[in-house]
């Protein structure tokens, strides 16, 4: 490791501008001439449009254009990027998702009409006179009514509203092994709907060069290549070299910046009609009725144990919901990136589950941090927490009398997965030290003589990261690739440009990419720029989410970089009159060994470019290597998260008085990075198990909508962590990196409802739903309280 | 419309603006200080705060014309030339930021802390950061950043 490399907290370059207000996020780039555009969006969550009438609104001051679909007619709906199949090879119901509604609103925020004018008031002024008259239709809200006696249909493709009835697992075996068990252990929960709420609204700024014919989008995108692609190849047909997508600082995705929006060809179409720049800025209200949502599961699981608590088999009957339209990953979250993850940390032997998809009249529902894995891990860790109780086991013991132990990997799950390394006791132990699990019930009594009930959770997890090795993903329907790409550009005087397919909103990947290059070059990270996030610059990738960056776009950084160091060997070797295989290089200089004959990089690279002595007939000039990367298996971080909570009983609040994760991510490449990473997702995490919930109520309107009523987590909801990390290096990537992104979100929520459960055990508590208000738990005490007082 | 003039890291300006003009919109809409953020339109988020006569001020909740004649000191006001503020370097080197969003408005507030209380605890810290939100660092290093930045402006 040097100072600078792999393995070093270098503290971040992009911070210079970010801490001087010198980012640059979409709504910050202004074009001449340019005009502003509000979306007008429905109030109604299910309604048949009759009429809209412009006119007003076309008659106001400064308004330019007012668009309704009728303007959208020659183009596609937005596409879903994953076809999944359900049982008896039934593909799922896919009804066209209209760039703006046509005919029908399916959810209250439904894009209708977009008006345009020279400023931002004025067209906020103008949207109010959009004369549009509805009639109102029943609503579908809550998913199980939707499945069974909805009061309509959301699609007339899908009358009963599935979208698809999907499995895994042989469910006869399953069902075969409960019957045999000595105890079955059953659990009905709710996984919360959530709103990701990066703190950037989404932004989106369309231009056109009518001489080129080029189009250019400025958005906020967690993979714009991907958004090139769907926007380009399947909703505006605008072939690839004459549209250029540009997503510049991102200020936080978790997953809601992956999707191809509407306003995204809304505002490519209108620069088009309009010949000037289109502009449109999100604000938060609209942001909440827009923004693809997050989990909303109904789940049912069981797990059935022998006489000593060994895992005999787990079944898990799941709705989940898609909200009124598939957003571009949707279908995957709740089937391939969530039930695949049953087996957990465990050798339960067979595992069946079954996941109907609704439609609802609610804002379309996909990946947020985790995606799918979070869901997964707290349904196991629930059931595994509450069967332990009911057999009277220690919940540890009975996790690691079901741990897979090291010398079972690579181990085939009975959910299609083949992990490749892991240690779960590994991180086990120094989490259960680091948080002081064996004299914890000294401090439950001592809490209870200042009348506080203190309670301890755990959760050991495992996810899968690295998305994907691209043929799995297609055979099991995925409508694209999900390699990456890099390519290291070394300029003559030997400073190096990377071009990255991945894309940084916050994780830091100027810094950390630009560490495995001085790494291997023997470099100042100085002398590194990373590129990323413009289309015209980058080659084809497929962007960040899923923990992906650095297990496949930093291996295909670190893979271009070595086909570099390949080819200046060889120019060094030229240049020291020596052969390649002769030539070592280290510290960024070449070296024939066993001599004193040495070139330093810079040399080399001097020399890749005005090769006047060079050995041209067998070598190109030039020192620029592109690699694509496509993975051979997901990655597989794992680790066990413990959470300490104090209840006022008096009151219900609830106050974290410790959380501790111990992470076993492979290699790290910068722990300061890696461990803020882990920070954030932990809050995520607890924002979901505390404060977070998407509420509708039953005509549809969403009561959470804004930061008054949709609880973020803030500075003083929360502690400071304790974080550390235990390394097995994934074992086919050549940096050993599994990912660290989303673990935190994954871990945390079933840790902190462990906690609770564990701290009202005395009320016989055995389950709390999501988010475990306050007012849920004083209920709970209360009513146990008055249950007491009763006997 | 109305016309304001205020100082704005330590420059007048002037400007023509409505009267439900917000001092965030003339900032970053009419002077190009894009530095000062929007996160949210209920006064929650925090993303604008900046500083109006020295306090810290959310600027989103702000009118132009209020701030007539006011000295308005933004994120864009603090470096000199090369030279950090103690408290944006204090966020550089302790990891304060992620996606970078609420930074501006997280180390606005900070300073301002800091000015009332010269060397806060993690509680009062914490709870002087109840009206800024963060979605991506958990406040762990936040709250680190700030007591270094404290640290660093007692000198």
């Amino acid at each position: 490791m040097t100072e600078q490399g792999i393995g070093a907290s270098v503290l971040r370059k992009e911070d210079f501008r970010f801490v001087r207000g010198r980012g640059k996020y979409t709504d910050d780039i202004n074009l001449l001439n340019q005009t502003h555009a509000i979306i007008v969006r429905s109030p109604h969550a299910h309604a048949a449009i009759n009429s809209i009438d412009k006119a007003a609104a076309l008659a106001a001051p400064g308004v330019v254009a007012v668009l309704t679909a009728e303007d959208f007619a020659a183009f596609g709906g937005l596409p879903c990027g994953w076809q999944v199949i359900g049982k008896g090879e039934e593909p799922m119901i896919e009804p066209k998702h209209p760039i703006l509604a046509e005919g029908k609103v399916r959810h209250v925020g439904d894009p209708v009409a977009v008006v345009i004018a020279e400023t931002k008031t004025q067209a906020r002024d103008a949207a109010e006179l959009v004369d549009i008259d509805y009639t109102e239709l029943p609503a579908v809200i809550d998913m199980r009514e939707a499945l069974q006696n909805a009061p309509a249909a959301v699609h007339d493709e899908a009358a009963d509203n599935q979208c698809f009835d999907w499995e895994i697992g042989d469910r006869a075996v399953v069902d075969a092994a409960f019957e045999k068990a000595h105890h079955v252990t059953s659990l009905e929960l709710i996984n919360n709907r959530l709103v990701p709420n990066a703190m950037e609204p989404r932004c989106a700024i369309g231009d056109y060069d009518n001489a080129s014919g080029e189009h250019t989008l400025y958005t906020t995108s967690q993979n714009p290549h991907v958004i090139r692609l769907l926007m380009g190849a399947f909703v505006l047909q605008i072939p690839e070299h004459k549209l250029r997508i540009y997503a510049p600082d991102v200020g936080g995705g978790f997953g809601s910046k992956i999707y191809h929006y509407a306003e995204e060809a809304i505002m490519t179409v209108a620069a088009k009609v309009l010949e000037r720049p289109v502009k449109w800025t999100s604000d938060r209200t609209e942001a909440f009725l827009s923004d693809a949502h997050a989990r909303d599961h109904v789940t049912k699981v069981e797990l059935a144990l022998d006489a000593d608590g060994k895992f005999l088999a787990l079944r898990e009957f799941t709705l989940a919901n898609m909200g009124a339209y598939l957003s571009t990953f949707a279908p995957s979250i709740p089937t391939y990136l969530h039930a695949t993850l049953l087996a957990g940390q465990y050798t339960t032997p067979v595992i069946y589950a079954e996941v109907k998809a609704a439609f609802t009249n609610t804002v379309p529902v996909d990946a947020y941090r985790g995606a799918g894995r979070p869901e997964a891990t707290y349904l196991l860790e629930r059931i595994v927490d509450k069967a332990a109780a009911e057999m009277g086991i220690d919940r540890i013991e009975l996790r690691r009398k079901n741990f897979i132990q090291p010398d079972q990997f690579p181990y085939d799950t009975p959910v299609a997965l083949t992990y490749d390394t892991g240690d779960f006791e590994a991180t086990l132990t120094p989490a259960l030290a680091a948080s002081k699990w064996d004299s914890f019930e000294e401090r439950r009594k001592e809490a209870a003589q200042r009348g506080k009930l203190r309670g301890i959770g755990i959760s050991c997890y495992i996810e899968a990261c690295g998305i994907a090795p691209s043929n799995i993903a297609g055979a099991l329907g995925a409508r694209a690739g999900l390699y990456e790409s890099a390519t290291v550009r070394v300029n003559p005087t030997g400073s190096i440009q990377v071009l990255t397919g991945s894309h940084s909103h916050g994780q830091g990947h100027e810094t950390s990419f630009a560490q495995i290059v001085a790494d291997k070059l023997g470099m100042d990270v100085a002398n590194i720029e990373i590129v990323h996030g413009d289309t015209n610059k980058i080659p084809f990738g497929m962007g960040t989410y899923g923990s992906r960056s650095m297990a496949v776009g930093g291996v295909a950084l670190s893979n271009a970089t070595d086909k570099i160091i390949n080819k200046a060997t060889k120019i060094a070797a030229h240049l020291m009159e020596a052969s390649a295989e002769d030539v070592v290089f280290e510290d960024g200089i070449f070296k024939v060994a066993g001599t004193d004959k040495a070139v330093p990089f810079g040399d080399v690279a001097l020399t890749a470019y005005v090769p006047h002595n060079y050995p041209l007939e067998e070598l190109e000039p030039g020192l620029e290597e592109t690699s694509f990367y496509d993975p051979k298996n997901f990655t597989f971080p794992s680790g066990s998260h413990i959470c300490e909570v104090e209840i006022d009983p008096g009151t219900g609040e609830l106050e974290i008085v410790a959380m501790h994760a111990t992470d076993d991510f492979g290699n790290v490449i910068n722990p300061m990075i890696v461990e803020g990473q882990v920070h954030g997702g932990l809050v995520q995490g607890i924002g979901q198990a505390l404060f977070e919930n998407a509420a509708y109520d039953s005509n549809g309107q969403l009561l959470s909508g804004s930061y008054m009523d949709y609880c973020m987590p803030r500075a003083d909801d929360v502690p400071s962590f304790t974080v550390d990390h235990e390394v097995t290096a994934c074992t086919h990537n050549v940096l050993g990196v599994k990912g660290c992104g989303e673990a935190g979100a994954i871990g945390s929520p079933p840790a902190v409802i462990n906690a609770i459960v564990d701290a009202l055990r005395d009320y016989g508590v055995t389950h709390i739903d999501m988010p475990a208000t306050p007012a849920k738990i004083w209920n709970i005490v209360n009513q146990g309280a008055t249950a007491q007082a009763a006997e | 419309m109305a016309n304001v003039t205020m100082t704005i890291n330590g420059k007048q300006v002037s400007g023509e603006v409505e009267s439900r003009t917000l001092l965030v919109e003339f900032l970053r809409d009419q002077q190009r200080l894009t530095g000062t953020h929007v996160g949210c339109d209920t006064s929650q988020c925090g993303a604008c705060v900046v500083h109006v006569n020295g306090d810290s001020a959310k600027s989103c909740t702000m009118l132009a014309v209020q701030a007539d004649g006011a000295d308005v000191t933004t994120i864009e006001g603090l470096a000199k030339g090369d030279d950090l503020h103690p408290m944006q370097a204090a966020f550089r080197e302790n990891h304060g930021l992620q996606c970078g969003f609420c930074t501006p408005g997280m180390i606005m507030s900070a300073i301002d802390l800091v000015q009332h209380n010269a060397d806060p605890s993690e509680t009062e810290i914490r709870e002087w950061l109840e009206g800024n939100i963060c979605r991506c660092t958990g406040y762990h290093n936040i709250v680190k950043s700030i007591k270094a930045g404290a640290e660093a402006m007692r000198g």
